[in-house]
């Protein structure tokens, strides 16, 4: 915090010698006090204003550290170790308890033996099927997992706004954050062998999936490391290892592919299913009723993932939607809705939708989420919804400051750790830009490979070729 | 209609069947446009090395009269005569016996057997999920066949009519072919897309499009149309045994082309032309049922002393220019004759192709002979003039030649 100071301390010591200066004069005046003269607001008033003045001080560091640690660096001065010292007391922090525990201080646990049990924030809605239990057991490796995978998810896109407002990014580029809990929870439920499909809000997917930060910003950026080579961009990420199949840029015409990958693993027999995602603006187009009708009708271990953030691009879903209840929109098919700023419910509502389809084929899961950002970048966010709306879900809903209270309340971590994952997320974030940066543009070659798959050993430069070559496998 | 027989597939295809291996040189020099393999089907599809200079060594498929080749076909060992339908059906079940990924998907293919009989039977052999009856939504089932190639199934998607894949446009377009290239080579997209187009006897203008035209610039995809049942089961088979999209387009009104194919297995190859007819004095390229137009046109022509080389383009995209370049620079005058529109068609394309890259063996501007811009109308007299008959051929070429 002291690193801060030397403006300050420049200002305040002029501020502090003025104000010591004229209450000095305002002292002495007091000692000859006569109470019917309004001296004595002068008095206070200029006490009250040194007051405030060092209290506004300490409060202007932009990263406060108000934890008991504070008290055990070296302070400068002894007005500092005051302030500090009642400071501190003033403003309770959060982790009063674990200060306690901070004698016996241990690291973070990474214990996975024992079950904590959670209550997700509201009970499942269901729409022709029973929904699961509210109570959802976890460990704590798996709660410090999540922390730590949500605050690299925060992270990448935060840098990736940053990115795009440096032109390193362009073209489209769609923000996740706010929307972590349903990629965290979902890959909590599914294994690498389920498919997961998706439209253009793919980053932190691509992530959850097993993606490297390397590989997203040299994507993003358009970098030969990229997933795709740099021949994809934002919204083409794809990851065929981990089951991950992208990455579309059209609105919902992965729901169909969706139910063909469903289709493969019912006919290939394999016990997996596929997670096809979609947002509320997609909800309405006719390709996925036609889909969802065919997965109902083959009962194809397709599950539906609506993740409804209330904003299909510019326009609310009120004024979009006839019927705004998107799990119920399967009619015959079953609908769970999902509080989908609790990473837990997304855990419970998967996991439960993955036993429901390999038995009973299609379920349609909404998860009522919302985004921080616009739609893409080119979009402020606010002239559709107000800004308050938005402060208030960050303040109320944030996924990750809900699974740092759960931390807190299990005393599984202290402040002091969490923020160290977080500065560690920025790290390696910062260290993976760096290296994407580093990384070369696609060689002109580049533009013409992938175009064809070389089945049949013919290569193709351009619309007409001049030599034909052809073999015959 | 008249039927043609191909006298090489019969002939000569029996003498290789032994050593594939000798075959495959020998073959180089014959016909180099199949491969035969054993009757047992064990090894299938030796490697076909060609090189440059492949013309010379064809031997082409002329055009017999009646007579010859029934003599030809009664001198050599028959194959089986086919119809068309029943030769893609053939084909078809063929792949399907080969690889367990192959499946079928489409309106009507399973129980009914298909609106034009070319999957009948398959379904009570393979099943109700290898032949799989959709609901009427070209859009959704388009994609699932997509994601499901995603995976390494190998669907072949049917279309009743290719009209209808209009609506399945974007998933064609954008997740078919793009697919391959967006992903960094990550997924192959291995469908076939088909059905018949084309105009048919007085089906309205709904119903007889001619599609070739929008698929065309779709990066990634291929395009082939059969016109022969013996191209039609080589396309067919070649085209799902590749791993491109490929996009195959069959005609309403050749399904019942009687011809006799090879008994036994032969893929054609996907980006080649076939020669018809040899000639010396113009080069016709057609395609699909303008083919038919054309050897009609082209006895007419003969009579009048006119030697037209006959080359039936089978890959629309990409076109095979160096047979086309081959023949052009021997006859120095080109006539295209399709069925597409005359505005955006595949003639125009290929019209710009040839000028691009064979300009000066040109004598005489390309003319592209293509069906009027209009909406096919139902009146039979009408429908007649809005595709390119064979009178107009001859004058075309008469023409061409002066």
């Amino acid at each position: 915090m002291w690193k801060h100071l030397p403006l300050w301390k420049l200002l305040s010591t002029v501020e502090l010698s003025t104000s010591i200066t004229k209450s000095k004069a305002i002292f002495s005046s007091a000692l000859n006090f006569d109470y019917s003269k309004p001296h004595y607001i002068k008095f206070f008033s200029s006490g009250l204003y040194f007051i405030i003045l060092f209290l506004f001080l300490f409060f202007s560091d932009p990263s406060p550290n108000l934890t008991f640690q504070s008290l055990q660096q070296p302070k400068t001065t002894t007005d500092a170790m005051a302030l500090a010292r009642r400071s501190s007391g003033l403003l309770k922090p959060l982790s009063t308890a674990s200060s306690s525990s901070l004698l016996q201080r241990r690291p973070f646990s990474t214990d996975d033996t024992t079950t904590i049990t959670v209550e997700t924030s509201v009970p499942f809605t269901g729409h022709n099927c029973d929904p699961p239990s509210r109570s959802v057991d976890t460990t704590p490796k798996e709660l410090m997992t999540f922390f730590t995978d949500m605050a690299f998810m925060r992270r990448m896109e935060i840098a990736a706004d940053s990115l795009y407002k440096s032109k390193l990014i362009r073209g489209f580029c769609h923000l996740y954050d706010g929307q972590e809990a349903v990629s965290i929870g979902m890959e909590a439920a599914i294994t690498k062998k389920d498919c997961i499909i998706t439209a253009y809000r793919d980053h932190c997917i691509f992530l959850g999936r097993g993606g490297t930060l390397l590989e997203s910003f040299a994507e993003l950026m358009g970098r030969q490391a990229g997933c795709s080579r740099g021949k994809g961009g934002s919204m083409h990420f794809y990851k065929k290892d981990a089951c991950f199949f992208g990455g579309h840029g059209i609105v919902g015409a992965q729901v169909p592919l969706g139910c063909g990958l469903a289709f493969a693993q019912k006919y290939r027999k394999e016990d997996h299913v596929t997670f096809t995602m979609y947002g509320d603006g997609a909800a309405n187009q006719g390709q996925l009723f036609e889909a969802l009708n065919m997965a109902a009708l083959w009962d194809l271990p397709a599950i539906l993932v609506c993740e409804n953030n209330h904003y299909g691009m510019g326009t609310a879903e009120w004024r979009a939607a006839k019927s705004p209840a998107y799990y119920k929109r399967g009619d015959y098919v079953p609908g769970l809705k999902v509080d989908g700023m609790d990473a837990f419910a997304v855990k419970q509502a998967c996991k439960f939708a993955k036993e429901h389809a390999l038995k009973n084929g299609p379920i349609i899961l909404e998860m009522d989420t919302y985004r921080y950002h616009g739609h893409s970048m080119s979009d402020p966010g606010s002239t559709y919804r107000t800004r308050d709306e938005i402060s208030g879900v960050r303040q109320e809903r944030d996924p990750i400051e809900r699974i740092r209270k759960l931390i807190f309340a299990h005393d599984l971590a202290t402040e002091k750790e969490l923020k160290d994952i977080e500065k560690q997320a920025r790290k390696e974030v910062d260290e993976a830009i760096a290296q994407a940066k580093e990384s070369p543009m696609p060689d002109e070659s580049e533009l013409f490979t992938n175009v064809y798959r070389k089945g049949y050993g013919v290569e193709s430069f351009g619309t007409d070729r001049k030599e034909l070559r052809a073999t015959l496998p | 209609m008249a039927t043609i027989f191909q006298r090489i597939g019969a002939a000569t295809s029996l003498s290789y069947s032994i050593d594939t291996k000798t075959s495959r040189r020998s073959l180089s020099e014959r016909k180099a446009s199949f491969v035969v393999v054993r009757s047992d089907a064990t090894k299938i599809n030796t490697g076909l090395n060609r090189i440059g200079g492949r013309v010379d060594h064809l031997i082409t498929n002329a055009v017999a009269t009646k007579a010859d080749t029934l003599a030809a076909s009664t001198a050599s060992k028959p194959g089986h005569e086919v119809l068309l339908f029943e030769a893609l059906k053939e084909g078809l079940e063929e792949e399907m016996e080969r690889d367990a990924r192959v499946c079928v998907m489409g309106e009507d293919v399973g129980h009914y057997g298909g609106s034009y009989k070319v999957t009948k039977g398959l379904a009570p052999k393979f099943g109700d999920l290898r032949v799989l009856d959709t609901p009427i939504a070209e859009n959704s089932f388009t994609g699932m066949g997509i994601g499901a190639a995603m995976t390494g199934l190998r669907p072949v998607i049917e279309g009743m009519n290719m009209g209808f894949l209009l609506l399945a446009f974007n998933q064609i377009s954008n997740n078919c072919g793009m697919l391959h290239y967006t992903s960094g080579g990550q997924f192959k997209i291995p469908v076939v897309i088909r059905g018949p187009g084309g105009v048919g006897r007085q089906l309205g203008a709904e119903h007889s499009q001619r599609l070739e035209s929008y698929f065309q610039s779709i990066p990634g995809i291929q395009m082939v149309a059969c016109s022969t049942p013996y191209n039609a089961k080589g396309l067919m088979k070649a085209a799902i045994r590749s791993d491109n999209p490929v996009i195959l387009f069959e005609h309403v009104l050749l399904y019942n082309l009687k011809e006799t194919i090879p008994d036994e297995e032969y893929v054609l190859n996907l980006e080649e032309a076939e020669m018809v007819r040899p000639g010396q004095h113009v080069t016709i390229l057609t395609y699909s049922r303008m083919r038919y137009h054309v050897m009609q046109a082209a006895k007419t022509l003969v009579n009048k002393g006119y030697d037209p080389e006959v080359i039936d383009i089978r890959s629309l995209k990409p076109f095979d220019l160096h047979t086309i370049g081959n023949s052009v620079k021997k006859t120095h005058r080109v006539l295209i004759v399709e069925e597409c529109m005359r505005t955006g068609g595949i003639g125009a394309s290929l019209t710009a192709a040839i000028n691009e890259n064979f300009q000066d063996y040109l004598d005489a501007p390309i003319v592209c002979l293509s069906s009027q811009d209009v909406p096919t109308p139902y009146a039979g007299t009408l429908e007649e003039w809005t595709v390119v008959q064979p009178p107009q051929i001859v004058a075309a070429v008469e023409q061409l030649c002066q």
